[in-house]
C-alpha cells in the first residue's frame, strides 16, 4: 500500500523492518528526521530487540556501530555533511574490520562556507574509505536500497552507506510504498556475522598489521568490492522479483543505447534531467543519460560496455575536487581509457543550488554541438567572481571572501539563478 | 585495630597468600586464574601498564565468571599486546581506534542488551592519552549516559608509545619530548592538566577508583568491587613507566608507592559522586624521595637544582593530603581494605 510520506520517514520505517539491532546517532540536519522517528519507534516498542544510542558525536556513532557490530548485532546510524568528515577515522575503521554497518548519509554541502543544502561533497570526500556508496536517484529506490544494503554488508561482510540528497529527497513528501515485514525478514534473513566477540570463542579483533601482511588485508578489502559489482546487480534482480519494483543495480540507462551524447548523474538530479533528455529526443536529438548508482565500488568495465557507442559522455556531479575538477568524471575518464571517446565535466548544484531545466537545455545543446569545455561549472556568476578577484587584490586585509561575495550580490534578498 | 599490624611484613606492607583463606587469596594467586593478558607480549621490561592490565583484566573476569569482553584504545597497550600475527589476549578483545574505546565499549554493551545477554560483562580500557586526552568526549558521553561499562585507564602521565610526550594527565615540571625543561622552563608547566577521577565523579557515576600498581590488591580489590555495580565506572589507575619516567625497571612498583605515599597520586574511590574511601599514607615521604627515582626530574636536581619547583610539587602534594584527607588521624584504619581482610583472616600468624 502506498503511502503519502516524507522521504526521512519512508527510510526510519523501512530501516526498522530490517530489523536493526543497534542504532546509534547523533543529530545533524539533513538526516535528523531519520533518526527521530527511529527513536520514537524503539521508544515506543514499535520497533522491538533494538538498542537506540545518543551519542555525543558523530565519531561516537560510528564508534558505538564498530563495537555493536563486532558483538554480532545489526547495527545502523546516520549522518551527513560535517558529520560524516567528523567520522572519517571510524569509517576506515569500520571497513578495514569489515563490519557490516550500514549508514545514510543525508548528501549535503561541506564548509567552510558553512551550508546545510544538499550536495554531493560530503560522500564524495569518502570514496576512499572502504565502504560501498549506493546513490538514490528517488526516495522509493532510497527505501528500497536500504534493504539491498544490509543484504550486501553481511554477505561481504563491508559497510555499506546509502546516499540520498538531503533535503530534497529526505524532506520531501510523496507517495511511498513501505515493504511489508515478512518481505524484508524474508529477503534478509538473521545476521550471521563472520566475526563476533564472544567469551565462549575468544578472538581478537583489530590486531596491529605491519609491512609483511597489510598490503594482503588491503586487497582483500578490493576484493570484496569487486565481488559487490558482481553481487549488487543479483541483489538488485532478487529485490525486483520479490518486490516488484525497480532499485539499485550498478547504473540505469535512459535513451542511452543509441545515443551520441550520454549525461551521467548520480542522485535526485536524474529526475529532472530525464525529464530534459526526453523532450530532447522528442525534438530529435541524440542523447540519453546514466544514473550510476554504485559509486564504490566503481562499475568501470560495465560503464565502458554502456557508453560504448556514445560521441562523448558528459559527467554531472555535485561536488568539486578543487584545483582538478571532477571526481566521478575522473573515474568515468579511466574507465573509457584507449577510447577516442571525449569526457567532459559539469560541476552543478554545488551547496544545494538548483539545476534547473532552464539551464540544462543551452547546457545539453552546447555540449551535442560538441563545444562544452573539458571542466564546466554550471551557472557560474562569473561577474561575482570577477569583482571579488579584484576587490582581493586591491589590498592586503581584504577580509573574507564568502561575506564579501554575500554583499556584492546582495544577501537581504533572494538571488535568482 | 592496630593489633594487626603485626600481620604485615617487616619493613613492607605486603602479605603472603598463604596467610589468607582461598577465599580471600589475590586472584593472581589463583592457579587457575585466566591470564586474560598472557605471556609473549611486547610490553618493555618493568611497564607498569602491563603489569596493572593483567591484575584489573583477571579481578573483572573472575568476578563475571570469565564472560568478560574488552574494547581497547590504540596505545602501549594495545600494540605490545597485539603484534601480528599474535595476540596475548584470551578475552574477547578489540581494538578500533585512539579515541573511541569507550564508545566502542557502549557499542559492545548495546549489542549485548539488544540480544539479552545479561551474562557477559564489557570493560574498555587506554592509556592516559587516549583516555583524558583524544577519548575523552567519548568517556564522558558513556558516562553520562549511564552505559554498563567498566573503563580502566591505565595513566603513565604521557604518550609514551609515541615516544614520551605530554598528555592531560602530565604532571607539572616532569621532562617530555613537548615539555623539555630548557631556556628556563621547569619541564611541563604548573596550572594545566586535569583530574580525570574528579570529572567522571562529577557525572555522578555509580563508581570512581583510583589505583596504583604499587597495591596490587588494593587495585584487585576495587575491580572486583567495580564489577558488583552496573552502569559506567571507573578505575584511574598509575601505572609507572621505566622508559618515559627515566626510572629503573626494578623499581615500578616501589615508584608507584611512592606516588602514593608522598600524596602525589590520591588513592580513593567514589561511589555516586561522593568519596566513600581513601587509602591513608603510611609513611609520609617528602616529595624528592619520589622525584629523584626518575630523569623526568632530573632537571631540579642538577648543578644548583630548582629546589623553588621541588617546593612548589611539595606543595601540591600538601594539598592533595589536605583535600583527601590522605593521613591517618589515628582513629581511622589505614588501607581499610586489607586490614578488614587481615581481621577476618582465620590463618594469620600469632
Amino acid at each position: 500500500m502506498r503511502e503519502q510520506l516524507e522521504g526521512s520517514q519512508g527510510i526510519a520505517r523501512t530501516v526498522a523492518r530490517c530489523r536493526p539491532e543497534v542504532v546509534s546517532a547523533y543529530p545533524i540536519t539533513p538526516q535528523t528526521h531519520i533518526v527521530e522517528a527511529l527513536s520514537r519507534m524503539v521508544r515506543s516498542g514499535d520497533l522491538e530487540h533494538c538498542e537506540y544510542v545518543n551519542v555525543e558525536s558523530e565519531f561516537s556513532a560510528m564508534s558505538v556501530a564498530i563495537g555493536a557490530s563486532a558483538t554480532g548485532a545489526r547495527t545502523y546510524t546516520a549522518t551527513a555533511s560535517q558529520g560524516l568528515l567528523y567520522m572519517a577515522e571510524a569509517l576506515f575503521n569500520a571497513s578495514g574490520l569489515g563490519l557490516p554497518i550500514v549508514m545514510t548519509v543525508a548528501n549535503r554541502a561541506i564548509g567552510s562556507p558553512i551550508n546545510i543544502w544538499n550536495d554531493h561533497s560530503d560522500a564524495m570526500s569518502m570514496r576512499d574509505c572502504g565502504w560501498i556508496q549506493l546513490y538514490a536517484a528517488d526516495n522509493q529506490e532510497a527505501l528500497d536500497l536500504h534493504i539491498q544494503a544490509f543484504f550486501l554488508a553481511e554477505a561481504l561482510s563491508v559497510p555499506v552507506m546509502v546516499c540520498m540528497d538531503g533535503f530534497v529527497l529526505t524532506h520531501a513528501f510523496e507517495p511511498l510504498e513501505i515493504p511489508l515485514q515478512n518481505d524484508v525478514d524474508a529477503f534478509l534473513g538473521p545476521f550471521e556475522p563472520r566475526q563476533v566477540l564472544d567469551p565462549d570463542d575468544p578472538v581478537t579483533i583489530g590486531a596491529m598489521v605491519g609491512p609483511e601482511a597489510f598490503t594482503e588485508v588491503r586487497y582483500l578489502s578490493h576484493i570484496k568490492q569487486m565481488q559487490a559489482l558482481d553481487l549488487i546487480p543479483e541483489v538488485s534482480a532478487d529485490f525486483r522479483e520479490r518486490f516488484g519494483r525497480e532499485a539499485g543495480g550498478l547504473f540505469s540507462c535512459l535513451h542511452t543505447d543509441d545515443a551520441e551524447t550520454i549525461v551521467i548523474v548520480l542522485g535526485s538530479v536524474f529526475g529532472t534531467i530525464a525529464d530534459v533528455v526526453d523532450d530532447l529526443r522528442e525534438q530529435g536529438s541524440s542523447i540519453g543519460v546514466l544514473s550510476l548508482k554504485s559509486f564504490r565500488p566503481f562499475p568501470t568495465e560495465e560503464l565502458r560496455a554502456a557508453l560504448s557507442g556514445a560521441k562523448r559522455v558528459v559527467t554531472l556531479e555535485r561536488a568539486l575536487q578543487v584545483g582538478v575538477g571532477g571526481i566521478v568524471s575522473e573515474n568515468v575518464r579511466s574507465a573509457l581509457s584507449g577510447t577516442s571517446i571525449p569526457t567532459h565535466t559539469v560541476i552543478a548544484g554545488l551547496g544545494g543550488r538548483p539545476i534547473t531545466r532552464k539551464t540544462l537545455r543551452p547546457l545539453f545543446a552546447t555540449a551535442m554541438a560538441g563545444e562544452l569545455p573539458e571542466v564546466h561549472f554550471l551557472d557560474l556568476r562569473e561577474d561575482v567572481i570577477e569583482r571579488e578577484i579584484w576587490r582581493a587584490s586591491e589590498g592586503s586585509h581584504t577580509g573574507p571572501h564568502a561575506e564579501s561575495i554575500l554583499r556584492n550580490i546582495g544577501i537581504v534578498r533572494a538571488e535568482p539563478v | 585495630m592496630s593489633e594487626t599490624l603485626p600481620y604485615y611484613q617487616t619493613g613492607t606492607f605486603a602479605v603472603g597468600g598463604r596467610l589468607l583463606t582461598p577465599e580471600q587469596r589475590a586472584v593472581q594467586s589463583d592457579p587457575d586464574r585466566m591470564n586474560a593478558i598472557t605471556k609473549g607480549h611486547r610490553a618493555c621490561q618493568g611497564c607498569g601498564e602491563a603489569l596493572g592490565a593483567r591484575y584489573a583484566m583477571d579481578a573483572a573476569v573472575r568476578a563475571a565468571d570469565g564472560r568478560v569482553i574488552a574494547a581497547n584504545a590504540t596505545g602501549c597497550l594495545e600494540v605490545f599486546s597485539t603484534p601480528y600475527p599474535e595476540s596475548s589476549w584470551r578475552v574477547p578483545w578489540i581494538h578500533s581506534l585512539f579515541g573511541n574505546a569507550p564508545a566502542v565499549a557502549t557499542g559492545v554493551a548495546a549489542a549485548l542488551r539488544a540480544k539479552g545477554r545479561t551474562d557477559v560483562r564489557v570493560i574498555g580500557q587506554g592509556g592516559d592519552g587516549g583516555t583524558v586526552d583524544i577519548g575523552f568526549g567519548a568517556l564522558s558521553g558513556m558516562f553520562e549516559r549511564g552505559d554498563d561499562v567498566l573503563y580502566v585507564c591505565y595513566d603513565n602521565e604521557g604518550y609514551m608509545n609515541t615516544g614520551v610526550q605530554r598528555s592531560a594527565a602530565t604532571p607539572p615540571a616532569a621532562r617530555t619530548a613537548t615539555t623539555e625543561p630548557v631556556g628556563g622552563q621547569p619541564g611541563n608547566s604548573f596550572g594545566q592538566g586535569k583530574s580525570a577521577p574528579l570529572i567522571a565523579m562529577a557525572h555522578e557515576i555509580p563508581y570512581v577508583a583510583t589505583a596504583t600498581v604499587g597495591e596490587l590488591r588494593d587495585l584487585e580489590a576495587k575491580v572486583t568491587r567495580a564489577m558488583e555495580f552496573h552502569g559506567p565506572r571507573y578505575i584511574h589507575v598509575l601505572v609507572p613507566c621505566p622508559l618515559g619516567w627515566g626510572s629503573a625497571t626494578n623499581e615500578t612498583i616501589q615508584i608507584a608507592r611512592l606516588a602514593k605515599e608522598t600524596g602525589m597520586f590520591p588513592v580513593f574511590e567514589a561511589v555516586d559522586g561522593a568519596i566513600t574511601s581513601v587509602s591513608k599514607i603510611r609513611r609520609r615521604v617528602p616529595v624528592e624521595q619520589y622525584l629523584r627515582g626518575q630523569k623526568r626530574y632530573a632537571h631540579l636536581f642538577s648543578g644548583e637544582g630548582r629546589p623553588d619547583i621541588v617546593a612548589r610539587l611539595q606543595a601540591a602534594a600538601d594539598r592533595n593530603i589536605e583535600r583527601f584527607g590522605l593521613l591517618d588521624d589515628g582513629d581511622e584504619n589505614v588501607n581499610i581494605d586489607l586490614l578488614e581482610v587481615l581481621a577476618t583472616s582465620e590463618r594469620g600468624p600469632q
